[in-house]
């Protein structure tokens, strides 16, 4: 463990190469069916293979969603762009060369706002985001010597998001990439699923003194496959670095890989040695041209985004920035309130059904809130009957809840009358009730009167017994109190 | 049986019943087997060609044949046809055998006509001599010790030699053009982006265009129309609208025609050529049109921009030949970068090696604006110094080659020699806009002699119109 005096005398600098597979059911240049899990090569077309004589046509759906994280980021959207062959040899790549985007990037600047676990707020930079094809997998099994290619993924659609280098900490990634992921998933143009490798990050991380004009020299991190390893990785490269620093030693300009086992990461290869991509514009695809009209029609079709969700949450319904924050981590759940909240005003209320009973009954269950069985409108009616003291929170979430995801058909009302679950609230029939009580009681009666005040739960356990726990409490223990003390 | 030289030669024949589609196949297979030392033919699609050609014997019978029906046509090595092998004239694409049909292959089956087989052609279409194949070079039929240009020389000689009615090729500096000129036939580059792409081995992109080479303009002109237009295959092809080029090839009005001052006074240029593009021009004045010498200042800077720019493309065109998925993989593939280092050593003949090294080069960071940027820049300037032109003028006349039909192995040792063969035809290539060459008559040694005839973009049927005009007088 570093000494934290010594990790304080250095500033670090981070940023981050995120790869979102975009959610098109074609490929970006080919008809072929984007489908995760098919058996190896069966998804590959011609052009996917890059057989002779074929050529790239564009996915406008691809471009689409590249225009809407664009414009979720803020980033500028370049009207006019040309792609680009990033040229190298590698088996998975079939073309000898990736189309990507080089010196025109569909969207350019932008930020992605984070706040950390302390609570500080940030905006990080975006550099760019550009459209590119995915290679296929090389695959090698245990035990054998060859190599195995899959081209199933060659050719998927993906977006690369370049981040400034404006990171400053591994809690600071661990927010900008989970800010990243929501806002693909809000978008619904990547499933964010790091474990798959449907969203990629690779981390450029240097260390450099306090204060120094010039960073320090910058090492690739690869191969994390969860948001909390991409943190792992930063913080072992954080505290390697600066180890070596510390010893007087050069950092080399590398590339390395993250080993999720032990936490550690070794390098791959030495940058001195790497490709040269000469790139250049790609001549097969005539230049992407957006037009006014294909913007506006994208920028309708947005959805709302987290941010704004946040806002509104806070804002119009009033309720805490810690719940509008777990309400609007997942879209669906913040769609979910943003719908229980037409059918209801008491929106902290309408937050603590859902944080609470929902959110554990979805986790239970492991549905999703598109399968969940009780519609806005009926939670909002339970809501109700609570709030005019119709029936009581405990029989509220205990029974009513329960019985409604059963028979979603049914109404709260409709449930709480069936089962006899109504509160006793008629003030005469309660009095009458509890003059009974207090008769055949005498003697606790005088003990109370003489002090002994704790009886008063007795009494109310008698009240409840009687009622089989539909009294309303609130007004029990005010009659009981009023006939007591006479 | 006679020789046809246009497709209305045939179908009036077949209308008449002196000729079937299947007297015609067994007539060209008879030739490609007598001519077979002329090596023009890679495969011959024998069988299928006679069956294709009873199913269009009974089409005609019926009367339901295509536009094509009675034209027998090859194909040149670099063009898709599904379920037959393709091998661009390379070691490196061994056994590969297509999956899918071009574009406009396909679009010349749908009309009936008949393919008869692959043709020869330099490697990848890199070459002006046809000197370049892994299958050999192709001879000349004027004279068996001389090339018949290139690349498209295979496609060339079939049509030269009564092999079949029409082949089609591929142009990227001349590649249709310069054989022609050297086989005396005619051979057709349209407007790049007129024919789609698809299904043609790419050799350099935004250079490369399928072309034709026939012996009748008739013929040019409807292969054009039935081969054109948008296809969705391809997203670079134009959405031009297509005219019915076989329709309309009379021309009835007074020309501008310029002739490149250069391309006629240079030193370097054959004197039999000379004389017979000056007699041409001797005729359209004396037919009442006007034709006015011009200087075209960026002649020198042609062949430069040209192959900096094509072996860039070709450069990373050719980086799918590495062995892993098809064709040829070298025996000595123990690790990976032997693989990639053996296979593409041994499967690439040493032209295409030499333009993917340079191609390489030309691109690689420390050497890219210096080449690379700067030939894009010089491709815009030529572009507008010929768009300048071409707005004066309704044509550009000017030879196809500086010399006619050269002896096999005559440049072979100087690859600069023979990259000055494509000095006058790549300048439509690097615009863009369509160019033909035609016969001019035969030099001393009676070889044939090519002019070639440039125009504005999509001005095709102009252009074949003027050439017909051209041709017979």
């Amino acid at each position: 463990m570093l000494n934290p005096e010594i990790r304080e005398k250095y500033e670090v600098v981070i940023g981050l190469e995120v790869h979102c597979q975009l959610l098109t059911n074609s490929k970006i240049f080919a008809s072929d069916t984007v489908e995760f899990g098919s058996m190896p090569n069966t998804n590959v077309s011609v052009i996917t293979l890059g057989h002779p004589g074929t050529l790239p046509k564009l996915n406008k759906k691809a471009v689409e969603h590249a225009i809407k994280m664009g414009l979720a980021c803020g980033c500028h959207i370049t009207r006019h762009s040309v792609f680009a062959r990033k040229n190298y040899f590698y088996p998975d790549l079939p073309k000898g060369y990736q189309i990507s985007q080089d010196k025109t990037s569909i969207c350019l600047g932008g930020t992605i706002h984070i706040k950390t676990k302390d609570g500080v707020e940030k905006s990080i930079g975006l550099t760019r985001i550009h459209l590119e094809e995915d290679a296929g997998k090389s695959i090698h099994l245990a035990g054998e010597a060859d190599t195995l290619v899959d081209f199933n993924r060659a050719g998927t659609a993906l977006i690369e998001i370049v981040s400034e280098p404006e990171i400053r900490s591994s809690d600071e990634a661990y927010a900008y990439l989970t800010e990243v992921r929501k806002l693909v998933r809000y978008l619904e143009i990547c499933d964010g699923n790091m474990e798959e490798g449907s969203l990629r990050c690779d981390a450029n991380i240097s260390v450099m003194p306090k204060g120094s004009p010039v960073f320090g020299t910058k090492v690739e991190v690869k191969n994390m496959n969860s948001i909390n390893n991409v943190k792992r990785a930063i913080e072992y490269e954080i505290e390697r670095q600066i180890l070596e620093v510390e010893q007087g030693k050069a950092i080399q300009l590398e590339t390395r890989l993250f080993n999720a086992n032990n936490g550690q990461t070794y390098s791959m290869r030495v940058k001195e040695t790497m490709n040269d991509y000469r790139y250049f514009p790609e001549p097969d695809l005539t230049p992407l041209v957006i037009s006014e009209e294909w913007l506006t029609s994208i920028r309708q079709s947005l959805p709302s985004l987290p941010q704004e969700l946040f806002e509104k949450f806070t804002s119009k319904y009033g309720i805490p920035e810690y719940d509008a924050l777990v309400l609007t981590d997942n879209k669906e759940i913040a769609l979910y309130f943003d719908a229980l909240c037409h059918y209801t005003t008491n929106y902290k209320s309408a937050s603590n059904w859902i944080m609470g009973s929902v959110k554990s009954y979805l986790n239970e269950s492991g549905l999703t809130v598109s399968q969940f069985p009780i519609l806005p409108e009926q939670l909002a009616g339970l809501i109700s009957l609570v709030d005019s003291n119709k029936v009581s929170n405990s029989v509220a979430s205990q029974k009513i809840f329960p019985a409604m995801l059963k028979q979603p058909s049914l109404s709260a009302l409709a449930i709480a009358e069936s089962q006899n679950l109504m509160q006793e609230s008629d003030t005469n029939s309660l009095q009458t009730l509890i003059n009974e009580i207090l008769a055949s009681h005498p003697q606790k009666v005088t003990e109370y009167k003489k002090g002994k005040k704790g009886l008063l739960g007795m009494f109310m356990g008698e009240v409840m017994k009687k009622t089989g726990g539909k009294a309303d409490p609130k007004l029990t223990n005010e009659l009981l109190s009023k006939s007591l003390n006479t | 049986m006679k020789t046809y030289y246009s497709l209305k030669q045939i179908t009036d024949d077949l209308r008449e019943g002196n000729v079937s589609c299947k007297k015609l196949v067994e007539h060209y297979l008879f030739t490609i087997k007598n001519k077979a030392h002329l090596n023009a033919f890679l495969e011959v699609y024998d069988k299928e060609a006679l069956d294709r050609a009873q199913e269009i014997d009974h089409k005609i019978a019926q009367g339901k044949q295509g536009r094509l029906a009675g034209m027998v046509i090859g194909l040149k090595d670099v063009l898709c046809y599904q379920d037959h092998r393709l091998q661009a004239g390379s070691k490196i694409l061994d056994g590969f055998v297509s999956q899918f049909t071009a574009t406009a292959v396909q679009r010349l089956i749908d009309e009936d006509a008949i393919i008869i087989g692959r043709q020869n052609c330099d490697e990848f279409a890199m070459g002006s001599s046809n000197e370049n194949s892994a299958f050999g070079p192709v001879l000349n039929d004027a004279d068996t010790t001389r090339v018949p240009g290139g690349s498209s020389g295979g496609s060339a000689v079939a049509v030269q030699a009564g092999m079949c009615l029409a082949s089609i090729g591929s142009d990227t500096g001349g590649s249709v053009r310069q054989p022609a000129a050297f086989c005396g036939i005619i051979g057709l580059k349209p407007t790049y982006s007129r024919i789609s792409r698809y299904g043609l081995i790419a050799y350099a992109s935004s250079f490369d265009t399928i072309g034709i080479l026939a012996t009748s303009i008739e013929d040019t002109a409807l292969l054009l129309e039935i081969m054109s237009g948008k296809d969705d295959f391809d997203s670079t092809v134009s959405h031009t609208e297509v005219p019915p080029y076989s329709q309309k090839l009379s021309i009835s009005n007074k020309l501008k025609v310029a002739y490149i001052r250069e391309t006629i006074d240079s030193e370097g240029i054959q004197e039999s050529i000379r004389n017979g593009i000056l007699k041409k021009i001797d005729f359209l004045k004396s037919e009442g049109h006007q034709v006015e010498a011009v200087d075209l200042p960026l002649l020198d800077y042609l062949l430069p921009t040209y192959y900096i720019l094509i072996t860039a493309e070709s450069s990373s065109n050719l980086s799918r030949y590495d062995g892993v998925k098809y064709g040829f993989r070298s025996p000595q593939s123990n690790t990976l970068e032997h693989m990639y280092k053996y296979t593409r050593t041994q499967g690439f003949g040493e032209e295409v090696k030499r333009r993917i090294m340079l191609g390489t080069f030309v691109l690689s960071a420390s050497y890219y604006d210096a080449y690379y940027t700067k030939a894009q820049k010089v491709r815009r300037i030529i572009k507008e110094k010929t768009d300048e032109l071409l707005a004066m003028y309704d044509f550009v006349i000017l030879p196809t080659t500086p010399s006619t039909a050269f002896r096999i192995g005559e440049h072979t040792a100087n690859p600069l020699e023979m990259y000055l063969a494509d000095l006058f035809t790549v300048q439509a290539n690097v615009v863009g806009i369509p160019a033909i060459s035609i016969p001019n008559g035969y030099d001393e040694n009676g070889l044939p002699i090519g002019l070639q005839v440039m125009t504005n973009y999509f001005g095709e049927e102009r252009l074949l119109a003027f050439s017909k005009y051209l041709m017979e007088n």
